[in-house]
């Protein structure tokens, strides 16, 4: 009832549904931006990279986009009526 | 470690690789047309087989690269990962596309898309045919060169002295298990399944054995996590530069190779079973890649540590546990790698197969003269077409490896690829996201972006002076310097690498939207291109075939050829149920030749399915007429539809129009009815008392003073009675509209005078203050003066009586304005409530008490039918802070202003 496109308001299941695809489609951004990071840190004067910290801080948002995506994976692969009973 | 030992495992290994496909393959027979088992449709396998992407490149090739560029060489594996995070946007829409297309490759969905062009089927097979054969070579170098490794760790033992014919053995190989169960079906799809199994077993051995090496260099050779920390931090990978646009760049090529590169488009989209999968996948395949990529550092600062100088840092995964003497974990550790090369390149192959046969060798087989419309098994020909094409690319493979083997680092050659699949993105993305991309456009762009990856990049990588003159780096193409391979435009500074990409990419996707702009898309085009970008839009597409030139038997014979009697037979039985008829054939109907046409393009793909349909057909195709009827149709019923909605309105309307008048009738019916029992009773009243005061005069003997007095009230009760009469009598003279008036013309402040003067005798003991503009009505105005003043008189009397302020005060405002005239009468008082507005009109009418009215409550009727005698009207104004009366008339009445 509430799958039509057009519908300008929608159960709050429905609505939840809508936010998580939002989350969705903003995940791949975030974590461009958050990758591009490490070129703002300018090692100081005369050093050399923090390679070890550049690697700690890699991996840490890698896990942490990946956790983030399979925290989104199960509500967006059940569809949105499915989900309307269990928490209308 | 005994090089038999060594051949041994490989054999072994493959041997258990056969086993497996073999089994799957029978366990998918024996299911007997309900598809593969359950646990084959599984998510995890779908996310293991997703691993082709970790090559050899990235089994050995990232320790290399990581010694040479420090953490660059995650941008391999961060630029898939955000295309995965991101499969909510693309990935769920080529896959369902793929889907609802039957679409078999990258060329085929390229091709599909831009109006099913054999052309753009051709262009962009060549270009993935070009960009893969290095790439397979890559692997194949990579299998001889761990061999080597072990050979040169055992200087009494064996020596491996010609590396090219390890190649080659393990080219043939593959070439045998490719064709053994890559080209077992040509069914709808092109789903193997004994081969993503196979590949999903390498998935897992090539992550153990790297994970493997990793955890014993960490904890083994380092002494643990902190200790590499520390050791990274002092070795000459921390020297490691981040440039922007290498690090950025890189992350967009490599998510862009995730999605074009023929394997991992095989595996990422046609060979998924389920878009649920897809879900898992988003972050899975990241955490493979996490792994994969996890402990490339610490073996790369280790290896640098404990290798002596000169080791090929490509090879550190493989030296590194062979030089510490760990012979089972280098066993492990080359079976790794070799699943990663085997696995590419069978999936590889596969891929590219599938495109030369249905995109190269089927349409040319069909463009021979009598021979596309014979009879004769076409599957035959498929598949013999797609043995001889893996047999081919292996053997490219193989040529280039034996041309240019061991020039440049493995990583450089990946990277190449990746650039030079990408070119595919720009016509790709505008397929399936722009209705507005042409074939043309994506003609323009292929072309144009392939040879300038060629120019820029693909030649130059073999070498100054091999293919390209050096004199041609220096100075350009018959001097012209602003060609130079790596200086496009003069633009010299960039990285190599960068430069090609940028420029490829830009004059790609430059070409693709300029031309898309403006040529205009032939009418299959156009039909593709909504059904593409429009694919999770319910409803029914636009059709790609306007009629049935053919007929079903036809039909059925060349499905035969390519789905096999049995199948071909049952779909057309389908068809023909599905139409309400019995029998095998059905209408040839538009969408019955839709049907079939995709049925046959998940065998042999778009172009070739339309092309070998319109042979038969005669080219029934859709016409842009046919797109503009539909489209026409479409409008006419939103037209119609709207118009009945509009009648519907009306039809609404005009019910509660004849709602209203009803009412209004009832109304009229009761107030019938309540002015004969009120006109009755105002009757009885006076007559009564003239009855009962007249007996008593009869019966005499009165003082005289009594009989004055009882006379008196007789009298005045007959006056009431005749001016109550007279007001019924003028009333019903004004209401049949039979009056006489009498037009004269006076002035209006005059009238207004008159009527306060007269109006004074009601209630004469209240003060009653009067604004006037004397300014406005002083003009003349010519009508029945007597009757307006009459209702001027009837106004302000009303006011005087009713207006229950302390201070009661009567504003007169007069307006002119285009011949009317309206005088307003406003007084402070509060007003009548709103449910009685509408009734003050009616005879009888009053609200308030009758004692204090005094009247019969016919005034304000009688001046509503003067009003619209005088061809105006009186009416009461809300809102206006008291009771307000507005009296309107033609400032000058003519005869034809009168009221009917």
């Amino acid at each position: 009832m509430t799958t039509l496109g057009g519908a300008p308001f929608v159960a709050p299941a429905a609505y939840r549904h809508r936010r998580l695809i939002d989350a969705a489609r903003i995940l791949p951004f975030a974590g461009f931006l958050l990758l591009m990071l490490p070129l703002a840190w300018e090692p100081p004067a005369g050093a050399l990279r923090d390679t070890a910290g550049d690697t700690v801080y890699l991996f840490a948002l890698w896990a942490l986009l990946i956790a983030a995506a399979a925290a989104l994976a199960p509500g967006l692969s059940r569809p949105p009526s499915e989900g309307q009973g269990r928490d209308g | 470690m005994p090089f038999d030992l060594l051949v041994l495992a490989c054999i072994a290994y493959v041997a258990i690789l056969f086993a497996v496909a073999f089994a799957v393959e029978r366990r998918t027979a024996a299911a007997d047309g309900a598809g593969p088992p359950r646990w084959l449709r599984s998510p995890v396998v779908y996310t293991l087989s997703l691993s082709v992407y970790c090559t050899a490149w990235t089994f050995y090739g990232a320790v290399g690269y990581a010694v040479r560029s420090g953490l660059e060489f995650l941008t391999i594996y961060l630029g898939p990962t955000l295309v995965f995070l991101g499969w909510w946007i693309l990935l769920r829409k080529l896959v369902r596309i793929a889907k609802t297309h039957r679409i078999t490759s990258i060329a085929d969905l390229v091709s599909s898309r831009f109006g099913k062009s054999p052309l753009i089927g051709v262009v962009v097979t060549l270009i993935c045919v070009t960009a893969s054969t290095p790439y397979i070579a890559l692997q194949l170098q990579s299998v001889s060169l761990s061999f080597a490794v072990f050979a040169s760790d055992t200087p009494a033992g064996w020596h491996l002295d010609r590396p090219a014919q390890t190649a080659m053995w393990v080219a043939a190989g593959l070439a045998i298990f490719t064709i053994l169960f890559g080209t077992r079906n040509l069914d709808a799809n092109e789903q193997h399944h004994g081969v993503v199994t196979a590949i999903a077993v390498e998935a897992v051995v090539k992550l153990l054995a790297l994970l493997a090496v990793g955890a014993f260099v960490v904890w083994g050779l380092a002494g643990g996590v902190a200790d590499v920390l520390d050791r990274i931090a002092a070795s000459p990978v921390a020297g490691w530069e981040l440039k922007p646009d290498r690090w950025t760049g890189l992350i967009f090529c490599a998510a862009a190779a995730i999605i074009t590169l023929p394997r991992m488009f095989q595996v990422l989209v046609v060979e998924n079973a389920d878009e649920r999968h897809l879900a898992v996948a988003s972050w899975a395949f990241p955490a493979y890649l996490l792994l994969m990529s996890l402990f490339v550092v610490p073996i790369a600062v280790v290896g640098l540590e404990r290798l002596p100088a000169g080791t090929n840092p490509d090879l550190f995964v493989l030296a590194l546990p062979l030089a510490e003497g760990q012979g089972t974990l280098a066993m492990l550790a080359f079976l790794g790698g070799f699943s990663a090369a085997t696995s590419m390149v069978i999936m590889e192959a596969i891929a590219l197969a599938t495109m030369l046969s249905n995109h190269v060798a089927m349409p040319l087989w069909l463009s021979l003269p009598r021979r596309g419309a014979e009879a004769g098994d076409l599957r035959r020909i498929v598949l013999v077409a797609r043995r001889v094409a893996i047999a081919a690319v292996m053997a490219l493979g193989y040529s280039y490896y034996a041309m240019a083997s061991g020039t440049a680092g493995l990583a450089a050659i990946g990277l190449i690829a990746f650039v030079g699949v990408a070119q595919i993105l720009p016509a790709m993305l505008g397929g399936i996201f722009w209705r507005g991309a042409t074939r043309a456009g994506a003609l323009a762009g292929l072309t144009i972006g392939f040879s300038v990856w060629l120019w820029t990049l693909y030649l130059p990588s073999f070498g100054e002076g091999t293919v390209i003159p050096a004199a041609v780096f220096a100075e350009g193409p018959f001097g012209a310097g602003w060609l130079r391979p790596r200086a496009l435009f003069g633009v010299g500074g960039m990285d190599p690498l960068i430069h090609a990409l940028f420029w490829s990419l830009a004059a790609n996707a430059g070409a693709f939207v300029a031309v898309s702009l403006i040529t205009f898309p032939g009418p299959l085009e156009r039909v593709q291109g909504a059904a593409f970008v429009n694919v999770f839009a319910e409803g029914e597409a636009a059709r790609g075939w306007s009629a049935g030139g053919a007929g079903a038997e036809e039909l059925l014979v060349m499905a035969q050829r390519i789905l096999g009697e049995d199948a071909a037979l049952a779909f057309f039985r389908d068809a023909a149920a599905a139409q309400g008829k019995a029998g095998w054939l059905p209408d040839i109907t538009p969408a019955f030749l839709d049907a079939l046409e995709r049925r046959l393009s998940g065998s042999v793909g778009a172009a070739t399915a339309h092309a070998m349909l319109v042979q038969i057909t005669g080219g029934a195709t859709v016409s842009v007429e046919d797109l503009m009827a539909v489209a026409n149709e479409t409008a006419q019923i939103m037209e119609y539809s709207a118009r009945l909605e509009a009648r519907e309105a009306e039809l609404t309307r005009t019910a509660r129009q004849l709602r209203e008048a009803n009412d209004k009738l009832t109304q009229l019916s009761v107030q019938k009815d309540a002015f004969l029992s009120q006109i009755s009773h105002e009757l009885r009243t006076p007559m009564t008392s003239i009855r009962a005061f007249s007996e008593i005069l009869r019966d005499g003997e009165l003082p005289p003073a009594m009989t004055v007095r009882y006379a008196g009230i007789i009298h005045d009760e007959a006056v009431r009675l005749t001016r109550l009469l007279d007001d019924l009598l003028d009333l019903s003279v004004l209401e049949n509209g039979t009056v006489q008036l009498a037009i004269r013309t006076a002035r209006l402040s005059d009238l207004i005078d008159r009527a306060l003067t007269a109006a004074a005798a009601t209630r004469p003991e209240r003060r009653f203050s009067v604004q006037r503009d004397p300014e406005a009505e002083d003009f003349e105005v010519t009508s029945d003066t007597d009757r307006l003043a009459q209702v001027f008189i009837n106004v302000i009397s009303n006011a005087r009586k009713y207006c229950d302020a302390d201070d009661p005060a009567l504003r007169i405002a007069v307006r002119r304005q285009g011949g009317q005239v309206t005088v307003d009468f406003i007084d402070n008082g509060s007003g009548i409530p709103a449910e009685s507005q509408g009734l003050i009109f009616e005879k009888f009418a009053r609200l308030t008490d009758e004692t204090r009215a005094g009247g019969a409550g016919l005034g304000l009727a009688i001046c509503r039918e003067i009003m619209q005698n005088l061809g105006g009207g009186i009416a009461y104004l809300p809102g206006r802070g008291g009771a307000a009366f507005r009296v309107s008339f033609p400032q000058v009445l003519k005869a034809g202003d009168r009221a009917a």
